[in-house]
């Protein structure tokens, strides 16, 4: 079985962001730049894949010179191949999807697997932008995966509960947290990563859809609420943290 | 994690990813247990398979004998990183890489090589290092264990004290007289006459061990004696690599307490302000960077000059005894900022402040550091 793994190259959240002068873009002077967190689960399922039922786990990402690391780490923890879409830009997320769906349909993998969105721009878009350009079924948030002949079973997170989704390969994947425990790249393999070729593809020639027209910094400024001790204010507190403030 | 000056950019890709792995590494597996074995004065045995599978151990000797032949760039990082957890833990991995992979690798014979790197790469042998006496300290040329020639090896009596993974080890890096000579040699576990019962009541280094060597006319073949080396330089060679790792290693406890003093700056409310805008809190966390990031670029200038094999002893002495003060220094300072919280538990401060009191003094002490370098200045030896 024959996976693909696209991955992406994010700030570093612990990172301050800044806004470029052009009001428009990320400032990425002093940005640390890491893998998307979400990938992580992603390239796991895939190496998962790859152990169970053999083939080979090839990983992708659309980036400029300096994502070539993320692929690096990709391939400490195991990916057999990288290959890289060359593209300094910053480009819409159809721009990006035609670009993956191109490389997808030269090396025809089985699954694509994602992570379930890049947490720098958060658009939620490419991996149903990749399912649909290729005509294959697409789960998002999934949680749990079990792939049986041609079929997949999917766990995958709703608004407070689960839903089970089934499928037939070949189909693309956006992992959610909890799919797996991702793996450590080794320090022996890290090395052995160094010596390995990543291959270049040309970008789609799809035409830009969206244009970002103004990008600013979040108001920091704290809204304090105070509430008192009753079983009724405790339970509007719960309710705040999870539905305002979305941290439980 | 402060990076003031952008040293990351001076990484390459496998740098930057070595210290990413070790750091998640710690954050997931190190800190969230750490305190509960300082507190019973346990070392958490049960990493010791997790670091030697992420390859932690002579993570700059060959992949021949299983090890990640990196370089020391990526060494020093993980060391750091180790550090940020704790010192014991990073004196665990730097005992087993510079004090018992390093000798065996450098001064063994093949045999040895075949025998115990793979091993000790693994995991599955732990290894210590027998050089320290208990009167024979900064002056390890005094030493009184002594090994005699008999029909078919060796006799070896003596003991050694303050010896980190004794009591665990199962193989001992041993320096003792043979005719007068120092010689390394390697002590099993288990020989007749040698035990390694371990030292209590520390307070300091809690989540490690520390022990004795006892050898009572242990009887060792005659293929346990290291070939190729003779003399101090052979013990003072392994200390200059451990010495180098502690240079890094100490940087990541200095960061543990500037990321939690920061931290606890920003949220203290005392006057009806966070203590961080009071004028003598920033001098101390400007203190805190400032040291930090010097500390950092002489680390990584020595990680160039080692890696390029012009590294001098002398500079690792100078960055040894540089970075263990500035680092107990910040760790005091931090305690200073946190106030009465700082002497609790909760918080990492105490832990790595009581650890640094002993990484400033083993593998040379601030002292004999500072002797090591007016020699080298002056030409004039002080020592004695």
């Amino acid at each position: 079985m024959n996976v693909l793994v696209c991955i992406s190259q994010v700030p570093d959240t612990t990172t301050k962001i800044t806004v470029s002068p052009d009001g428009k873009s990320m400032n990425p002077q002093g940005v640390k730049f890491i893998l998307n967190p979400y990938d992580e689960f992603a390239i796991e399922e895939g190496l998962r894949i790859r152990e169970k039922f053999g083939g080979t786990v090839t990983t992708l990402t659309v980036g400029g010179e300096s994502a070539k690391e993320i692929l690096r780490t990709a391939l400490a923890m195991g990916s057999d191949t990288a290959a890289i879409i060359k593209d300094e830009e910053r480009q819409d997320s159809y721009i990006v999807a035609s670009s993956i769906a191109d490389v997808a349909r030269s090396i025809s993998p089985d699954v694509i697997l994602f992570g379930r969105q890049s947490i720098d721009f958060d658009s939620f878009a490419v991996p149903s932008m990749v399912a649909e350009l290729l005509g294959w079924p697409n789960i998002s948030m999934v949680s749990s995966l079990t792939i049986e002949d041609h079929s997949v079973t999917a766990e995958r997170d709703i608004e407070g509960g689960k839903e089970t989704i089934e499928a037939t390969l070949p189909c693309v994947i956006a992992a959610q947290k909890g799919l797996n425990d991702p793996r450590y790249p080794k320090l022996p393999d890290i090395m052995k990563a160094k010596s390995k070729t990543i291959s270049e593809h040309p970008k789609s020639s799809a035409v830009r859809r969206v244009n970002v027209l103004d990008m600013k910094l979040p108001d920091t400024k704290r809204l304090n609420k105070i509430f008192g001790e009753s079983d009724q204010e405790l339970d509007e507190v719960v309710r705040l943290l999870h539905e305002e403030a979305k941290i439980i | 994690m402060p990076d003031y000056f952008n040293l990351d950019a001076l990484l390459t890709d496998e740098e930057r990813l070595v210290q990413q792995t070790v750091k998640e590494f710690v954050d997931r597996e190190v800190i969230p247990i750490i305190e509960h074995h300082a507190r019973d004065g346990t070392f958490p045995l049960h990493l010791v398979k997790p670091m030697a599978d992420l390859g932690l151990f002579g993570i700059t000797l060959p992949q021949e004998y299983g090890c990640a032949g990196l370089n020391n760039v990526c060494y020093g990082l993980a060391m750091q990183e180790l550090e940020r957890g704790d010192s014991g833990i990073r004196s665990f991995a730097s005992v087993q890489s510079s004090l018992v992979m390093y000798p065996i690798y450098t001064y063994g014979s093949e045999d040895h090589r075949r025998k115990w790197l793979p091993r000790l790469a693994s995991g599955d042998a732990i290894g210590c290092f027998g050089l320290t006496e208990p009167d024979y300290g900064s002056n390890p040329g005094g030493m009184v264990t002594n090994a005699k020639k008999t029909d078919g090896g060796f006799l070896l009596n003596g003991a050694k004290m303050w010896i980190t993974n004794g009591t665990l080890a199962d193989i001992a890096v041993v320096w003792a007289k043979l005719d007068g000579v120092v010689r390394g040699f390697l002590v099993e576990k288990g020989m007749k006459g040698f035990s390694a019962p371990e030292m209590k009541g520390k307070h300091s280094l809690r989540a490690s061990v520390t022990s004795e060597l006892v050898f009572q006319d242990v009887e060792l073949p005659e293929e346990n004696v290291l070939p190729g080396i003779e003399g101090l330089k052979g013990p003072l060679s392994c200390l200059t690599q451990a010495r180098y790792g502690i240079s890094w290693g100490v940087i990541g406890s200095a960061m543990a307490c500037y990321d939690s003093s920061l931290n606890y700056a920003q949220s203290r409310i005392q006057f009806d302000r966070p203590i961080a805008g009071f004028q003598l809190t920033q001098e101390k966390l400007v203190y805190m960077l400032t040291e930090i990031t010097k500390a950092q670029f002489l680390c990584w200038r020595l990680a160039h000059l080692k890696d390029e094999g012009t590294m001098l002893p002398q500079q690792v002495s100078l960055a040894k005894r540089n970075n263990c003060e500035i680092a107990l220094n910040i760790a005091r300072m931090s305690r200073e900022i946190h106030g009465a919280n700082g002497i609790l538990d909760e918080y990492p401060i105490m832990r790595h402040s009581a650890n640094l009191e002993s990484v400033k003094t083993y593998e040379g002490t601030h002292e004999m550091h500072t002797l090591i370098l007016g020699q080298d200045i002056t030409g004039i030896q002080a020592f004695t």
